[in-house]
């Protein structure tokens, strides 16, 4: 057997979908305009698949906190913050973060993917039981398979399929710690967070979540859905990202576990890989200033959310349960999303396909990821241009359109 | 046997009510992996899962939810990458229900 020929399903997958004659998976942007515009194929494309979900990587004043932090301290930190310091300001930004969710302790880690391998794989150990979401990210998978604890999952969104979980263990000795996310990458729906956290109390399971795509968007000052459900102080273990709503790169833990702190010296990934440079820290402390001082973001992202949302729902589209700064638009199979996917390019909109197996239940979807500064009037281009490839593709019905918006 | 001690005989009848039986299971498994059948080819106690139908590792991680609940045990992902035919899977859940 070659090397190769594991991945023979894959690799026939991954050659229908280039007959298209794009390559989803290798789109180039030739030059970056705005956080809602690029040239790809020579023309000015409409992004709305960036997760830039407050569009801060063009916002000036996080550009040049940026560039000041590279003329005072250089490009690069050549190496990990145990194996070769940290900085004053990876300090601060810990405190910072730590501060906004009124948690005693932070990590930064150098992504939000290193951040739930290491945090979720060091956290549960021999003798412990993990107990995850069926539509788990792919970091909390990988997680998994690197943890000594035992993993089970339960089904999405599903608080008593958590609970019959939790109750077959019964009184084996162990901790029990639970994964869920805000907001799930794919459909954009939220988890019943209170729910589980109820669940959780019953048991005596901890609470980790992981608010990559919340952070920002939910809650009354933007921390998450562990904010808008009212439950931060019941989530033992909050982790996020700053590649999305703060515009840049790396990840967080926050905890008020008093000797969270141990884990600096026990978790690899945080361990073994250089921490994050100045840039990138001066950036993102100056985004989480501007999403605290800017909550008009969030209701513009809300208000851009409900555009596109409700316009494709009236055409008739099959669209993610709720309302969320990702709409996932469900279509009939693999070979019609990715042709729907090139004809908006062809179009000029950006957005992302999702095919199995990155998806759940083997759902092939348009992934769109809405932004803060993207215009009503982008936005109502984009809802018209779908609704006539959706027609001729024969997603949506032809003549007949719908009266009733899909907003549940 | 001879069981001459009546409440012992209530116990043993109690037990064997609660236990399960690897007919019912097989039953259950093969049910869920119908869909995945290639060909003529029954699906039997040596079939390979992975291998021998079109069933891809998400979908077997998805039955394996539902065979969890159906019979009230719970199977870790690591327990699970060890199984490879239906054999394998119902004697699994046997072992593990008995353990309950
Ligand atoms: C739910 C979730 N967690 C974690 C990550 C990883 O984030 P990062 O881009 O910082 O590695 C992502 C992003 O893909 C995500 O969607």
């Amino acid at each position: 057997m070659g090397l190769f020929d594991r991945h023979a399903g894959l690799l026939e997958a991954y050659r229908d979908v280039r007959t298209t004659g794009y390559d989803p998976f290798q789109i180039r942007m030739e030059r970056v305009l705005s956080p809602t515009e690029a040239i790809i194929n020579g023309r000015k494309t409409l992004l709305v698949g960036t997760n830039n979900y407050f569009g801060l990587t063009f916002d000036p004043s996080c550009m040049e906190a940026a560039i000041e932090a590279i003329r005072a301290e250089g490009t690069g930190t050549t190496g990990s913050r145990i194996a070769n310091g940290s900085y004053n300001e990876h300090v601060a930004l810990e405190q910072e973060i730590a501060e906004f969710y009124g948690k005693k302790h932070c990590m930064v880690f150098t992504t939000g993917y290193q951040a739930n391998l290491g945090i979720i794989s060091t956290l549960a150990g021999e003798g412990d039981q993990l107990l995850i979401d069926a539509d788990s990210h792919a970091s909390i998978y990988d997680a998994c398979k690197m943890t000594q604890a035992e993993v089970v999952r339960f089904k999405h969104n599903d608080p008593s399929s958590l609970e019959a979980r939790l109750r077959r263990l019964g009184d084996r000795p162990g901790n029990r710690v639970v994964v869920l996310e805000g907001i799930y990458s794919m459909l954009g729906d939220t988890a019943p967070l209170r729910e589980f956290v109820d669940v959780c109390k019953k048991y005596n399971a901890y609470v980790l979540i992981d608010e990559a795509h919340s952070l920002g968007a939910l809650g009354e000052t933007g921390r998450g859905l562990c904010e808008s459900t009212g439950v931060i102080d019941d989530c033992h273990f909050i982790v996020g990202t700053f590649s999305k709503t703060l515009g840049a790169i790396g990840g967080y833990c926050v905890s008020d576990d008093p000797d969270f702190d141990i884990l600096r010296v026990t978790v690899r990934s945080y361990m073994f890989t250089a921490s994050l440079p100045p840039s990138i820290v001066a950036s993102v402390r100056q985004a989480l200033k501007v999403v605290k001082a800017k909550p008009e973001l969030r209701k513009q992202l809300w208000d851009n959310v409900a555009t596109l949302y409700d316009g494709l729902a009236a055409q008739g589209f099959k669209l993610g349960p709720e309302h969320g700064p990702v709409v996932g638009v469900h279509l009939p199979d693999r070979m019609v999303a990715i042709g729907f996917w090139r004809a908006m390019l062809d179009a000029g909109i950006y957005v992302n396909v999702a095919v199995p197996p990155a998806t759940p239940n083997g759902v092939s979807l348009l992934r769109c990821s809405v932004c803060a500064v993207h215009t009503p009037e982008q936005l109502q281009h984009m809802v018209e241009v779908m609704t006539g490839i959706g027609r001729q593709l024969g997603v949506i019905d032809d003549r007949t359109r719908r009266v009733v918006g899909g907003a549940r | 046997m001879i069981v001459e001690n009546d409440g012992i005989a209530d116990t043993l009848e109690l037990r064997r009510e609660s236990t399960l039986a690897r007919g019912d299971v097989m039953g259950e498994i093969c049910h869920h992996l119908a869909p995945f059948q290639v060909g003529e080819k029954p699906i039997s106690g040596d079939t390979v899962i992975a291998k021998d139908l079109t069933i891809d590792s998400l979908a077997i991680m998805d039955m394996v939810m539902e065979l969890e609940d159906r019979f009230d045990v719970s199977i870790p992902m690591n327990v699970v990458a060890e199984i490879h035919t239906v054999d394998q899977l119902a004697d699994t859940i046997l072992k593990l229900h008995a353990r309950r």
